[in-house]
């Protein structure tokens, strides 16, 4: 190395190179640039939101005083809440189902399965507006279930992710297990309960996780299936953005960056990084 | 004994075709309680399928199998009395050793006390006392085999039955848990069905052994007998080494007769065969069982002389190829009448394997009574 004066370096050890590192940090900076420029804006004691006045936790005061916020922010995470679980049994029983059975006309449903993650939201949007209204879905219930459309329609673009996720980690699934569970004498949901579910229980998590950030920051789909009193924080936020930005949107979108990372964060940490790497 | 002689397992006609595949053809096979069985054949002979019908993960086309007298067509493969040792192990890699061990007690509802009990003396039994806590990636796949040997062994099965137990151990250990097994059957008592494709694993640890071939069993029989009076063609070929040679009867009397093979010549025998003069059959010899000799010195003719002085089993030839394996040398050698004939020497001495090499010119001669002729 003294001859070509360098540093020692294996030959595909390319993140000690120069330029691979000013490469990643450059891709780091315009992934998380926006995301610290908000986060930074919440504390701007300026109205206006666009010059740095200086510092003020004013605008959290004010967050937590708006009602309106509050109650975006609770029918989001309602929605995204109930839209998980239900994608989460919906997504792992049709992934089981693929897996482990033939019928007919199956390649037409795994087909079909990935079709709300390739339609566009806005196509996807549109229909499910026509779709509700011309079954004439109700829109004078109570809360919750006045959120019910838009909870279906949730549901219908998250599980086929928990669908995908879960397929790619039973394909790893050694199937003897599975006969070895029932040869000690396990019943057919004995063995799922032991075997399979263990098994798959990475992907659960990462499939949860999905949907529930998939669904808490859907904007088109829920703009398109809400109703007055429906609004989320995504659709709240787009209309108060279009009378100005202010630095309490900043603030509650902080909190709720703050949120998503801190739960990813426990789940990671629950079930451990590697296993939910290995589900991909 | 008369007890022991009975069939624990009765296998009776069964078939299973797969599609248009038949993968085992109308076998028909009693196992005996506390005897150690041996399925023995090629890959896809159908031998797995035969062993995973008795565990009742596949159902026979046609025929019956019953274990310990009741038929098993309709007991699903958690409620038979039998429980498998699968060829991948199939450990559960998120339990640990003592709860992979205890899963089949639970599932029964033993209570924790005797579970406990049961789980230690079973893998004292396969030697893994102290892993208890220990999880299934942190074992080599040794002691993961050992985990599921306990496994099934905790249940106390009136048969187990092992998908090629062996297969993924390296040498030595495989030579090793040969040994072991024999001695945890002879120990436990419980009938084992075996499945494999080695002769060497069979032949070693069997108390009898069926090979399969083609979802037909080709010959069921002691190891010993197999190996020294297969019943056919395929047997003698797949179970061990084989010079197999094709011949006309010419003489048949009941203690005596004699084939003659183009390229190899008359081969006499001290035992009369039931085979009509001149049909066509084939006559095996093992390789071992030749002696080879340095022409010339007569050596030859006298041992062949010795031994049947009717005719003699006697031939010369050219050595065209060697294997030195160490404790023998197996030699190719191209008779005088063209036939080519395996032969396989012991080193008995440390300088003897230099006595013979590429080219040499050597007689040779075998016993009367170590040929086989077979009909099929």
């Amino acid at each position: 190395m003294a001859l070509f004066g360098k540093s020692r370096r294996a030959p595909l050890e390319y993140t000690k190179t120069l330029w691979m590192r000013s490469w990643v940090t450059a891709v780091m900076l315009f992934l998380y640039i926006p995301l610290f420029i908000l986060m930074a804006f919440s504390f701007n004691d300026s109205k206006r939101n666009v010059v740095w006045r200086g510092f003020t936790t004013k605008y959290y005061e004010k967050a937590w005083e708006n009602t309106q916020l509050w109650d975006a922010m609770i029918n989001s995470l309602t929605i995204a809440g109930i839209a998980t679980v239900v994608s989460l049994v919906l997504g792992a029983l049709t992934a089981v189902m693929l897996w482990r059975f033939r019928f007919p006309l199956k390649g037409i449903v795994d087909g079909t399965m990935s079709l709300p993650i390739i339609v566009p939201e806005i196509c996807l949007g549109v229909a499910m507006l026509v779709f509700f209204s011309w079954i004439g879905w109700p829109s004078d219930l109570v809360w919750p279930f006045n959120m019910g459309a838009i909870i279906i329609a949730h549901i219908t673009f998250c599980f086929p992710f928990v669908t995908m996720v879960v397929r790619s980690r039973l394909a790893s699934l050694n199937r003897e297990q599975e006969e070895a569970a029932k040869d000690l004498g396990a019943s057919e949901w004995q063995t799922f309960r032991d075997i399979l579910i263990p098994h798959i229980k990475p992907a659960l998590i990462a499939g949860a996780l999905l949907s529930f950030t998939l669904s808490l920051d859907d904007f088109v789909i829920t703009f398109f299936t809400s109703t007055p009193g429906t609004d989320t924080f995504p659709v709240l936020v787009y209309s108060l953005v279009k009378r100005g930005i202010t630095p309490d949107i900043n603030a509650a979108s902080t909190i709720l960056i703050i949120l998503t990372v801190v739960l990813t964060a426990v789940a990671l940490k629950l079930q451990g990084v590697k296993s939910i790497a290995g589900a991909h | 004994m008369t007890e022991s002689k009975q069939p624990i397992i009765q296998i009776r006609n069964v078939s299973k075709r797969f599609g248009k595949v038949t993968a085992v053809d109308n076998v028909s096979l009693d196992i005996i309680a506390g005897e150690f069985f041996v399925l023995l054949g090629p890959s896809g002979c159908g031998k797995t399928t035969l062993l995973r019908m008795i565990a009742g993960f596949e159902l026979p086309t046609e025929g019956q199998i019953l274990i310990d007298g009741q038929d098993m067509s309709l007991i699903p493969p958690n409620k038979r009395p039998v429980n498998m040792v699968f060829q991948s192990y199939a450990v559960f890699p998120h339990m640990s050793v003592a709860d992979n061990v205890a899963y089949g007690l639970k599932i029964a509802g033993v209570g924790r006390g005797e579970r406990e009990d049961r789980v230690r003396e079973s893998l004292e039994l396969v030697k893994l006392s102290g892993y208890e806590d220990r999880m299934p990636d942190q074992m080599s796949g040794g002691q993961r085999q050992r985990v599921a040997l306990a496994r099934s062994l905790v249940m106390r099965p009136k048969v187990l039955l092992l998908d090629e137990p062996l297969s993924a151990l390296d040498a030595k250990l495989r030579a090793q848990m040969q040994f072991e097994l024999s001695d945890l059957q002879d120990q436990v008592g419980i009938t084992f069905v075996t499945v494999t494709h080695d002769q060497d694993e069979a032949l070693s640890m069997a108390s009898r052994i069926a090979v399969i071939n083609k979802g037909e069993v080709a010959q069921l029989a002691g190891p010993s007998d197999l190996y020294e009076y297969p019943a056919n063609r395929f047997v003698a070929d797949f179970v061990g080494a084989v010079n197999i040679f094709e011949g006309q009867l010419i003489l048949d009397e009941p203690n005596r007769a004699a084939v003659n093979c183009p390229g190899v010549g008359k081969v006499y025998l001290n035992h009369g065969v039931t085979g009509a003069h001149g049909s066509d059959v084939w006559v095996a010899i093992r390789p071992e069982k030749i002696y080879l000799h340095t022409p010339g010195a007569g050596k030859a003719i006298k041992g062949a002389a010795k031994d049947s002085p009717e005719g003699h089993n006697f031939a010369r030839g050219v050595i065209k190829g060697m294997s030195y394996l160490g404790d023998c040398t197996i030699f190719e050698i191209t008779l005088e009448g063209g036939a080519l004939i395996r032969v396989r020497r012991p080193n008995l001495s440390r300088t003897d394997q230099e006595a013979f090499t590429w080219d040499d010119k050597v007689s040779m001669h075998w016993d009367s009574n170590s040929p086989v002729v077979l009909l099929g």
